[in-house]
């Protein structure tokens, strides 16, 4: 049996194409996660999101054949897998107007930590010093992945597949259809959220320790 | 050294908050670009503010990826069994 690999896409796509189930076990492995946070931003319910996924894995199996890499298969996998989560989303009457950046416009930090002149109050707390098992440990990382899940949508998309799965802006923008600027605030809101969560959070542990 | 756009139009830490993520990113305008990294060459707090966000940035790259379900992968290999003969 084939563990991950590092094989291509490209590769993936050209062993699928002649009926490889572990190219295929492969391609679902590395993307299953990234479509469903993709599928989520138009659905209402994880499960749904889990039904517009496997659904698109079944139209690649039925169209792959005639995939002739025009574009990457990245970007013609999660074409497939927008279009088929807008229709449903609409089907579930949940029109999320996908470009905007919603109603979150609050700023970064809450504004009580600055003085009247825009200075810090007191310096935000250096994390070097915290110990990395407490920093990057299991219990932080679920608390950083339960905040992600509490983000507004478009947000939680965009950190998630800019810096968990590490895509390039432009592939984020390309795969969800939004602009540049877009894509910059949603990401730079995103992470501010996620700081400031960490933040308290840490706060709390330093002070149980 | 002479820094003349910290005279006239000096970022204070509050709108320095908003300007890191995309500091991070390298996208800000150059002179922008600047003007953040003067800032935080003289300030006492921005920097440990940076690195909270690397640290997060850093953090959430470290999330594990959601697994497909196994009866999921089980329903798609079934199709695609069918599909190869």
């Amino acid at each position: 049996m084939t563990g991950p690999t590092d094989s291509t896409d490209e590769e993936l796509v050209r062993r699928l194409q002649s009926r490889d189930e572990a190219a295929f076990r492969e391609l679902v492995r590395r993307y299953q996660s990234p479509l469903i946070a993709v599928a989520r931003a138009h659905v209402s319910t994880r499960a749904s999101a889990e039904e517009v996924v496997q659904e698109t894995w079944l139209g690649v199996i039925k169209g792959i054949d005639r995939f002739e890499g025009r574009s990457s298969f990245k970007t013609w996998l999660f074409r497939i897998a927008s279009n088929r989560a807008k229709t449903l989303g609409v089907k579930e009457r949940r029109s999320v107007p996908f470009s905007s950046l919603g109603d979150d416009d609050g700023p970064a930090v809450d504004p009580e930590r600055f003085d009247n002149m825009g200075m810090w109050r007191s310096a935000p707390a250096e994390w070097g010093s915290t110990p990395l098992d407490v920093l990057a440990g299991s219990e932080t990382l679920a608390f950083v992945d339960e905040t992600l899940r509490q983000l507004p949508e478009t947000q939680r998309m965009v950190v998630i597949l800019r810096d968990r799965q590490g895509w390039t802006s432009t592939e984020v923008c390309d795969t969800l259809e939004i602009t540049e600027a877009n894509q910059r605030v949603l990401l730079h809101r995103g992470r501010a959220r996620v700081r400031a969560a960490l933040e308290r959070h840490l706060e709390r542990e330093g002070a149980g320790a | 050294m002479r820094l003349p756009f910290l005279r006239d139009k000096k970022i204070m830490c509050q709108q320095m908050v908003e300007l890191l993520s995309d500091f991070i990113e390298g996208t800000l305008p150059n002179k922008t670009h600047k003007r953040v990294a003067a800032h935080l060459a003289m300030c006492a707090a921005c920097p440990a503010y940076v690195e909270q966000l690397r640290a997060t940035i850093a953090l959430t790259g470290r999330l594990r990826e959601e697994d497909i379900e196994p009866h999921m992968m089980d329903e798609l290999l079934d199709v695609f069994r069918t599909w190869e003969t």
